[in-house]
């Protein structure tokens, strides 16, 4: 009895990760989302944050169009993440909308919530010092969390947010430069890592 | 003793193998899920559903969803505990096939 064996384990590896793993997202959408969060943090540096890290001046805050820059920032991001996953999708027969990608989802977005509600509640007690460390943590969180459920390498992405939020939160008065950091930077390098093991594929 | 002998009659087949492989890294599925994953008509599927129910390596579970039926499968111990027996078995056959 010569039977194929190896076509057996690839077979039963095949399904277990199609049954149990969402789809990466694809690495273009990464670097968007980076270059979207870097003219964001531009805008913001620009035009609504205090040029002086001086808390003692009246000027306040833009507190709402900080907000509005944030999520303009997020909602460019995600829009683009879903086109882009599926357009990959479609090319790979996969289902989009399916257990997986549900599992995925509700576990991507419980830190993320209660992450940002909790920076909400901070933010109109006008504790915004923490801000960028905490949205730099709960990201990360959120991305660990979800990983479980997706190919590739997007944990790692969520480790180096987690510790960058932490050291974040050790530099007040620096907010900006580790957010920049952490949702430009690390997403861009993070994209082009992902586009060339596609490429590679 | 061969090796040969821990090779699960059962999970020699790809339905089935396919199957457990599914509910072995899912808590509950569903038969629609099943279906689309596998790939195959519902008779099949069905059939081959029934044979694993019966060794006791799966349980069905009704419920219903908005007036449907809606009919998940859970893989229990000894269904488990009999994969990876067979899944060891494999590879012990691998390994000797590469020697």
């Amino acid at each position: 009895m010569q039977k194929d064996y190896f076509k057996d384990i690839s077979e039963i590896k095949d399904l277990m990760n199609k049954s149990s793993r969402f789809i990466s997202l694809s690495g273009l959408s990464g670097i968007l989302a980076g270059c979207y969060a870097l003219i964001g943090a531009a805008i913001a540096y620009i035009y609504f944050l205090p040029k002086q890290l001086d808390y003692s001046t009246t000027s306040p805050l833009k507190i709402e169009y900080i907000i509005l820059d944030l999520l303009l920032i997020a909602a460019f991001s995600i829009v683009t993440a879903i086109i882009l996953t599926m357009k990959k999708a479609k090319n790979n027969g996969e289902k989009i909308w399916d257990a997986t990608t549900q599992r995925l989802l509700l576990n991507f977005l419980i830190p993320l919530v209660t992450g940002g509600i909790y920076i909400l509640i901070q933010a109109y007690q006008q504790h915004y010092g923490l801000s960028a460390a905490l949205m730099l943590i709960f990201y990360g969180l959120a991305l660990v969390n979800a990983s479980k459920f997706t190919i590739g390498n997007v944990k790692y992405l969520g480790y180096s947010e987690i510790i960058l939020g932490l050291i974040c939160a050790a530099f007040p008065g620096y907010g900006l430069y580790f957010w920049t950091m952490g949702f430009g930077v690390l997403h861009i390098i993070y994209g082009i890592l992902m586009y060339r093991e596609e490429k590679r594929q | 003793m061969s090796i040969i002998d821990n090779i699960n009659k059962l999970f020699d087949h790809r339905i089935r193998l396919g199957i457990m492989s599914i509910l072995m890294v899912n808590e509950k599925v569903n038969f629609k899920r099943l279906k689309e994953l596998l790939e195959v008509t519902d008779g099949n599927l069905a059939s081959h559903i029934k044979a694993l129910e019966k060794a006791e390596y799966i349980i069905v579970e009704k419920s219903f969803i908005e007036r449907k039926p809606n009919t998940q499968y859970i893989a229990t111990k000894l269904g488990r505990a009999e994969f990876k027996k067979h899944i060891e078995a494999l590879e012990n056959i691998i390994k000797k096939q590469m020697k």
